[in-house]
């Protein structure tokens, strides 16, 4: 309560506004700073955009062909032909399959039932199977995309045409590990949270220490200005120009890689702001942890490291060991990739979201919290 | 125990005042009286505590015992109020250099609470007083040493504080802009401001109304420079100053 109030006279004494425009002007004659924020995102994006169009090329396949047709060996022909798909070998059993792709020398397998022609040769839709490694979400994109390719080349090739019961092939996509896998936009909008997480992290944890180091600090905790409204003007700046690298990447994302909308995209930045309060809080505290900014900078990419493993935003959680998922837990990018993937790819609403988000914005108070009080206007 | 209450001519009072750096005594049993209006130095070797005292008399940095009433203000529990009654230059140069001479003048007058419009006839005083008109869009960091000086002096007097701590405000200072420098200072000094500097220029410190004399964290002589130099039967100030750090020396 006691703090609350102090937070907002802070706000509304004049002694936040100097601190802000202050930072501002600062931010503004340091163009490497903010060509930083806002670059390299844009850079990331781009990199991981190309992974995905080249990855969709040469997955490792093996195929298990139980119906041994000339319909079958079509099928693998087609598939091979996409270039999505590198046949490394044939295997005579599911459980080669299991062992190949969990040895990780194999991403993909196509299966192939025994009754596969006679289904074609009946007019059913002859079904098919594609297991893909999704612990890669780029390569099932990969998978799926191959597999679109062949259901429209193949038929034709067969001399079959639509069935009584729809497409004359079904061919099935099935990520192993990942049952959610989306399509090439899946990774983009986790892109969203770790780019917020890798700047601001690291870029928050230096401020108070920079100060600390050149030598400003000194003259500006002497001045009557509340440790709130210093802490705070830290940060103000640094929520602006998140909103702007986010904005960013998702103007990117969308025109260059097709990343949907189906949400709300005032929620999207309604709780976006949650986030980048937490994640300015954990570097505000680290900072006041950190004795150099060289310490500052390993305790905040300490951080971020099991963020982008932990996460899920590379590799599903519900695949790791229990300690990784608990440790997922405590990361609040694990809650923002929940909600930046909820709306931008399910159309998710505040109904399903509310639980991340209240975790989310327990992390921001806390963070910030324990940053206020453990930071004195002293130089000791 | 609480220090008494100071006379009201007294800007400073220490009692007992110590810090202690873990192993390292900074700063001990210090007793110190500075009257208001007069410009009082600080002399000692390096090391011997002088930043330290005048960090613990601005309330950034707790002593370890001890008290001290600055400008009517306990340091220990009024730190804040403190803070509004007195002005500081640190050693070393502690404004943005990445800021104009103005945008820190603005940000530190803002910082003390002077609304906008007093903020700017303020700034435009002071940037005439010290003669920094013509380069109040420079940045700070292309300023040289003396300038640098300047500019810090007009943040730290913005508010107009009746206290105004000055930790060797002259180092690496060309000899013309020490002069000025100083002149700045007893101007200060004759409109009422008490003033407490520290420095390594023993001419600056023979012009000096009073001293005190720190060596290794004590207390070693208190009073006008004709008083000190009496003490220790030695013709100037800066034979004063040779003689401690000898004894510092053969202390070590
Ligand atoms: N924050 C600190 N932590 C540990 N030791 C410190 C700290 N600040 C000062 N000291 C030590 O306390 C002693 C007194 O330092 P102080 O800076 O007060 O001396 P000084 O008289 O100002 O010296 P100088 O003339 O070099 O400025 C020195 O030995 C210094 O190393
Ligand atoms: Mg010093």
């Amino acid at each position: 309560m006691n703090a609350l109030m102090r937070f907002f006279s802070a706000i509304r004494t004049s002694l936040l506004w100097p601190m802000v425009r202050k930072e501002f002007i600062q931010l503004r004659r340091d163009p490497g700073t903010l060509g930083m924020i806002l670059g390299i995102p844009a850079m990331q994006l781009l990199l991981f955009g190309f992974a995905v169009r080249t990855e969709v090329r040469h997955l490792a396949t093996v195929v298990l062909d139980e119906s041994r047709t000339p319909e079958s060996r079509l099928l693998i022909e087609t598939i091979v032909q996409t270039q999505n798909f590198d046949l490394v070998g044939h295997v005579t059993d599911r459980a080669a399959i299991e062992h190949a792709i969990n040895g990780g020398e194999v991403r993909a397998a196509l299966i192939i039932p025994p009754d596969f022609s006679r289904q074609l040769k009946r007019g059913e839709p002859g079904s098919a199977q594609i297991i893909v490694d999704a612990a890669n979400p780029l390569a099932s994109s990969a998978a799926i995309s191959g597999a679109a390719l062949v259901a429209t080349i193949l038929p034709s090739r067969l001399g079959v045409g639509p069935s009584a019961t729809g497409p004359p092939l079904d061919l099935r996509v099935r990520p192993w590990y990942n049952p959610s896998g989306e399509s090439t936009t899946f990774v983009i909008p986790g892109l969203v949270a770790v780019m917020l997480m890798m700047t601001f992290v690291v870029i928050m944890a230096g401020a108070i220490v920079r100060e600390r180091e050149v030598g400003t600090l000194e003259q500006l905790v002497v001045t009557p200005i509340s440790k709130w409204a210093l802490l705070l003007g830290k940060v103000v700046p640094f929520v602006i120009i998140a909103y702007l690298q986010m904005t960013n990447v998702l103007l990117l994302g969308w025109l260059v890689f097709g990343v949907p909308v189906r949400g709300s995209i005032l929620l999207l930045y309604a709780l976006a702001g949650v986030f980048i309060l937490a994640v300015l809080g954990i570097g505000l505290m680290i900072s006041t942890f950190a004795k150099s900014q060289a310490a500052a900078q390993q305790l905040a990419i300490g951080l971020i490291m099991p963020s982008i493993l932990l996460s899920g935003f590379l590799f599903p959680r519900e695949a790791m060991p229990a300690v990784a998922q608990w440790i997922g837990n405590l990361l609040p990018i694990t809650y923002f990739l929940e909600i930046v993937r909820g709306i931008l790819l399910k159309g998710t609403g505040m109904n399903e979201l509310w639980r991340p988000t209240l975790l989310l914005l327990a992390f921001a108070v806390v963070t910030l919290a324990i940053a206020v009080r453990r930071f004195a206007k002293t130089v000791e | 125990m609480t220090a008494p209450a100071p006379a009201p001519d007294v800007a400073v009072r220490t009692t007992k005042l110590r810090k202690v750096f873990g192993e390292l005594v900074a700063v001990d049993h210090l007793d110190l009286e500075i009257l208001r209006g007069e410009v009082f130095g600080v002399l000692g070797p390096n090391g011997s505590g002088k930043t330290t005292t005048i960090r613990m008399l601005c309330g950034l940095m707790r002593p370890t015992s001890g008290d001290a009433t600055v400008v009517g203000c306990d340091i220990r529990t009024e730190s804040e109020r403190l803070r509004t009654r007195i002005g500081y230059m640190s050693q070393r140069f502690g404004l943005y250099g990445d800021l104009t001479v103005r945008e820190n003048c603005s940000f530190y007058a803002s910082l003390y609470g002077l609304a906008p419009d007093e903020r700017k006839t303020r700034i435009d005083e002071l940037l005439g007083d010290l003669e920094l008109s013509a380069r109040s869009n420079d940045r700070a960091s292309t300023l040289s040493g003396g300038l640098k000086q300047r500019v810090a002096l007009a943040c730290a007097i913005a508010h107009r504080p009746p206290l105004l701590f000055l930790d060797e405000p002259t180092a690496g200072v060309d000899p013309a802009a020490r002069r000025q420098f100083w002149k700045i200072i007893y101007d200060l000094a004759a409109k009422g401001t008490t003033i407490v500097v520290t420095t390594h220029y023993m001419d600056e410190a023979a012009k000096l109304k009073r001293l005190a004399f720190l060596s290794r964290g004590h207390l070693i002589a208190v009073g006008t420079p004709e008083m000190v130099t009496a003490q220790f039967g030695l013709p100037t100030i800066e034979d004063v100053f040779v003689e401690l750090q000898r004894r510092d020396e053969a202390a070590a």
